[in-house]
C-alpha cells in the first residue's frame, strides 16, 4: 500500500526562518462584538450583582446553568431565573501549565468543571480553582466562589476570581 | 419572543468582545514556489502546459484541475498582455476614501489561457479599455522578495 | 425505503507531516489522484465530490472547499462540504454513501484536507473559539484543558492510574512504525518515555496527545454494478451512523461518549449487527489522545464502561489480538491533520479487510471493521461500518 501514499514535501522552521521557501503572511483581523443575548444578558448583570442565577424548564422541570432561553432537551422556553448559591462541587479539574500557544506558564492555573449548588445534578459551569495546592485537588471537593469587589466587577464571568476550598 | 421584545436603554443590551488572535502562514506550495522564484529571480513569467487540454495555466499549477493529470510541461510565457476586465476602486476596506484611485485588473497574459489580477498604473482611469495592451512593470532585483507585489504594475504598451 | 448497495473502491492519501510545503489544494490533488490511480479510474468517472475540511481559519482562507474544489476534482461537479470537525474523517463518506445510496450519483470522490501549519502561532488559537465567548474565553483557556478535563473525569470515575492509559500511546505509535504515511511511528517508545514527557495540562503530558500535522486522504466510492467492474474485492458501507450532543460541555457526564454510543447503535443497527464484540473484527476508534480510544471503545459497545484499559493491558487490542485496535497506528502514531485523520482510518480498514495493509496486516482475514470519529466540541460521534 505504499504506493498508495504520496511522497509529500515536508518543511522545517528553519526553511522559514532562512528564505528557503516562498511563503506570505496575513493578519486576517478578525474582531467580534457578541450579543450577550437575554438568557447570558441577565446571567452577567447577576454576576455584578455578586450573585449566579440559572433557568427553570417547565417541562422537565431541572435547573440549568449557564442559564439559556430554551432547554435544549425539551425544546420549550424556559420559564424562569432561579437564584443559586455561589458554591459547589468539583467535577473534574486539570492542572495546566501551558498557555495556547504552548509557552509555559510561570504558575499553573487549575480550570474545573464546578458543579454549583441550587442547579440540577451535573449542572457544572468552567471556571478556574484558587487558593488551593494543586496536589491536593481532588475531584468531589466542595468549594465557594470568591467575588472581586463591587467596584471591580463588570459583569462577567470573571468578577469570579476563583473558587477555593470551603473549610 | 425576543425579536418582540423592546429595550428600553441602550444600556440594556450588552455585547461582549474579543478577537481571534491568529495569523495565517502561506507557503508558495510546489508549483508556486518555481512560479514566484523566476519573478523574483528573473524578472519572468513561467506558466505550465496540460497536454491533454492544450492549456497553459498561469498562475502555474502542480495538476491540471480539468482531467487531474500531473503538470510537468513548463514553459515562459511573455510578461505582456491584454486588460480583461477592470475596476476603479475608490474607497479602503473601512470605506473612508482613497487618496486616488486604484485601477485593478485582470491581466489575460499572451499566448495563455491564464493570467493575473493587479494594478493598472502609469494611465488614468478614463484611458483604460478592456482589451488594452499591457506590459508587467517590476521592481528592482533587490527590492523583489518572491511575492506578487514584485510586479510593480501593468501598464499600457507603447 | 429504496437504498442501493456502496462499496469504496479505492484510496489514497499524502504522508502527513507536521508542516508541507504543498498549498492545500495540492495536498488535496495528490490524495485524490492517488485514490484515482488505485483503481484505475479517472476523473471523468466520477459523478460528485465530497470535500471534507476543518475550520477557515487553519488554512486561513475563505469558503475553504470552494477553494480546494479543483484539487478534489471538483471542477464542474456537484460538490459537498460537510465539516464536524474532527468527526468529518468519517462523516464525509458517510456522506459519500448517502450520495451512492440514494441513487443520485453512481460514483463519488471523497476527499479529507488539512493544512494547520499555517495558523500561526499554533493553530490552538484558531481553537479557542471552541469556548462560550461570554462565559468561558475571558478565563483564559486552551484547547487542552477540555481533554484534561474529560481525561481526568474518566480515570476518576474508573479509578485508572496514567500507566493504564499511557499504554494505548505505546501500541498505536509502536503500530505505525509499520504505516508509510506515519509521522510519529516509533517501533521502541515504552510506558516509561510517556510518564516522563512533559506535563502540559495534568493529566494531559506530551506524548498522551497527537500534534499539528498537514495531510490529506481521499476514497473513491462506487454504486454496487460500477464497484463489481472495477474491483474484485469492493469493501461495502454495512452501516452509517452520527449523532450531536450539547454544546453545553459542563453539563454532561465526561465519564462516557454517549453520543458515540447513540451512533455506534444507528450503525450497527443498520449493519446487523447484534453482538459487536463477535461480529467486529476490527476497531478504528478516533485517538487524538490515548485516553480517547479507550472511552471510544467503551462508547462502541466492545467493552463495558471502565474496561477497556484491562483489555488494553491484556493485549487483547494489539494487532495479533482478539480484538485489534488502530491496527494503522491511529492518531497517535500517524498523525492528526484534523479533518483527514478519521478518513485515514477509514481507508485503513478498506486495505486491511481487503488483505493489502502490509505489514500492519491483521492476520486471521477480518471481514468486518468499524471506523469512529469525534469531534466539534466533544461533541460529534461519527460511526461507519465496512464489510466484505
Amino acid at each position: 500500500m505504499k504506493e498508495r501514499v504520496y511522497d509529500t514535501v515536508y518543511l522545517s522552521e528553519k526553511d522559514f526562518e532562512t528564505g528557503r521557501v516562498l511563503y506570505e503572511t496575513w493578519v486576517p483581523n478578525a474582531r467580534y462584538a457578541w450579543d450577550a443575548g437575554i438568557a447570558i444578558g441577565r446571567y452577567l448583570a447577576e454576576l455584578k450583582a455578586g450573585r449566579l442565577v440559572g433557568v427553570h424548564c417547565p417541562s422537565c422541570g431541572r435547573i440549568l446553568v449557564p442559564p439559556r432561553m430554551f432547554c435544549q432537551d425539551c425544546f420549550v422556553p424556559t420559564d424562569g431565573f432561579v437564584p443559586l448559591q455561589d458554591t459547589g462541587t468539583v467535577v473534574t479539574f486539570s492542572i495546566c501549565n501551558v498557555r495556547w500557544d504552548m509557552v509555559r506558564l510561570e504558575h499553573p492555573l487549575i480550570p474545573a468543571v464546578i458543579a454549583i449548588d441550587g442547579a440540577s445534578p451535573g449542572m457544572g459551569i468552567l471556571h478556574l480553582l484558587g487558593e488551593v495546592d494543586p496536589q491536593a485537588v481532588r475531584v468531589g471537593m466542595r468549594v465557594r466562589a470568591v467575588w472581586k469587589p463591587p467596584e471591580e466587577r463588570e459583569g462577567a464571568i470573571t468578577d469570579i476570581r476563583y473558587f477555593k476550598p470551603l473549610e | 419572543m425576543s425579536l418582540l421584545e423592546r429595550v428600553a436603554h441602550p444600556d440594556q443590551t450588552k455585547a461582549w468582545y474579543g478577537e481571534i488572535p491568529i495569523q495565517n502562514r502561506y507557503t508558495a506550495g510546489i508549483a508556486g514556489e518555481r512560479f514566484f522564484r523566476e519573478i523574483k529571480d528573473h524578472g519572468r513569467f513561467w506558466g505550465i502546459r496540460c497536454p491533454h487540454c492544450d492549456l497553459i495555466y498561469v498562475p502555474p499549477r502542480l495538476y491540471c484541475e480539468r482531467c487531474f493529470a500531473q503538470l510537468e510541461e513548463w514553459v515562459e510565457v511573455p510578461t505582456t498582455g491584454r486588460v480583461h476586465t477592470f475596476t476603479v476602486v475608490h474607497i479602503d476596506l473601512d470605506g473612508n476614501p482613497l487618496p486616488e484611485p486604484r485601477i485593478v485588473a485582470f491581466i489575460q497574459l499572451d499566448g495563455t489561457d491564464g493570467g493575473l489580477v493587479h494594478d493598472l498604473g502609469e494611465v488614468d482611469p478614463e484611458d483604460v479599455c478592456i482589451g488594452m495592451c499591457v506590459e508587467a512593470v517590476f521592481k528592482d532585483p533587490a527590492e523583489r522578495r518572491g511575492s506578487i507585489t514584485d510586479i510593480r504594475y501593468f501598464r499600457p504598451v507603447g | 425505503m429504496a437504498r442501493n448497495r456502496v462499496a469504496i473502491v479505492g484510496a489514497g492519501m499524502t504522508k502527513f507531516v507536521r508542516r508541507a510545503q504543498e498549498t492545500a489544494k495540492e495536498l488535496a490533488w495528490e490524495a485524490a489522484s492517488k485514490a484515482l490511480e488505485s483503481c484505475e479510474m479517472t476523473l471523468d468517472d466520477i459523478d460528485a465530490v465530497v470535500i471534507g475540511t476543518a475550520p477557515e481559519a487553519f488554512d486561513g482562507v475563505h469558503m475553504k472547499s470552494e477553494y480546494l474544489s479543483d484539487g478534489c476534482g471538483g471542477w464542474g461537479k456537484p460538490v459537498i462540504r460537510g465539516y464536524v470537525g474532527g468527526g468529518t474523517g468519517v462523516f464525509a463518506p458517510i456522506q459519500g454513501w448517502y450520495h451512492v445510496a440514494s441513487g443520485l450519483f453512481d460514483t463519488v470522490l471523497v476527499v479529507c484536507e488539512e493544512k494547520m501549519s499555517s495558523c500561526q502561532p499554533h493553530p490552538q488559537g484558531a481553537f479557542l473559539t471552541i469556548f462560550d465567548h461570554t462565559t468561558e474565553r475571558p478565563l483564559g483557556p486552551n484547547l487542552l484543558w477540555i481533554f484534561a478535563l474529560e481525561m481526568n473525569a474518566y480515570m476518576t470515575r474508573y479509578g485508572l492510574s496514567k500507566r493504564d492509559i499511557a499504554l494505548v500511546s505505546v501500541k498505536n505509535k509502536r503500530n505505525a512504525a509499520d504505516h508509510p504515511a506515519a509521522l510519529l511511528g516509533d517501533p521502541n517508545i515504552t510506558v516509561e518515555d510517556v510518564l516522563n514527557s512533559e506535563v502540559l495540562a495534568w493529566p494531559v503530558q506530551r506524548l498522551d496527545v497527537s500534534p499539528v500535522t498537514d495531510g490529506a486522504v481521499a476514497v473513491v466510492m462506487a454504486a454496487e454494478h460500477v464497484a463489481r467492474r472495477v474491483t474484485n474485492k469492493p469493501v461495502w458501507v454495512e452501516g452509517v451512523g452520527w449523532c450531536l450532543d450539547t454544546a453545553y460541555w459542563t453539563n454532561r457526564d465526561l465519564s462516557y461518549p454517549t453520543y458515540v454510543e447513540e451512533a455506534a447503535r444507528m450503525a450497527y443497527k443498520m449493519a446487523g449487527i447484534t453482538e459487536p464484540r463477535k461480529q467486529i473484527h476490527i476497531a478504528e476508534p478516533y485517538d487524538p489522545f490515548d485516553y480517547k480510544e479507550l472511552h471510544h471503545l467503551e462508547g462502541l459497545l466492545l467493552f463495558d464502561k471502565g474496561k477497556a484499559p484491562e483489555a488494553t493491558a491484556l493485549g487483547i487490542t494489539q494487532r495479533d489480538g482478539d480484538l485489534p485496535v488502530c491496527p494503522s497506528g491511529g492518531l497517535l502514531g500517524v498523525g492528526n491533520p484534523i479533518a483527514a485523520a478519521g478518513l485515514m482510518k477509514v481507508a485503513e480498514l478498506f486495505w486491511q479487510l481487503r488483505g493489502e495493509a502490509g505489514a500492519r496486516q491483521v492476520p486471521g482475514q477480518p471481514k468486518r471493521g468499524v471506523a469512529q470519529a469525534w469531534g466539534d466540541l466533544m461533541q460529534v460521534g461519527t460511526v461507519i461500518v465496512l464489510g466484505v
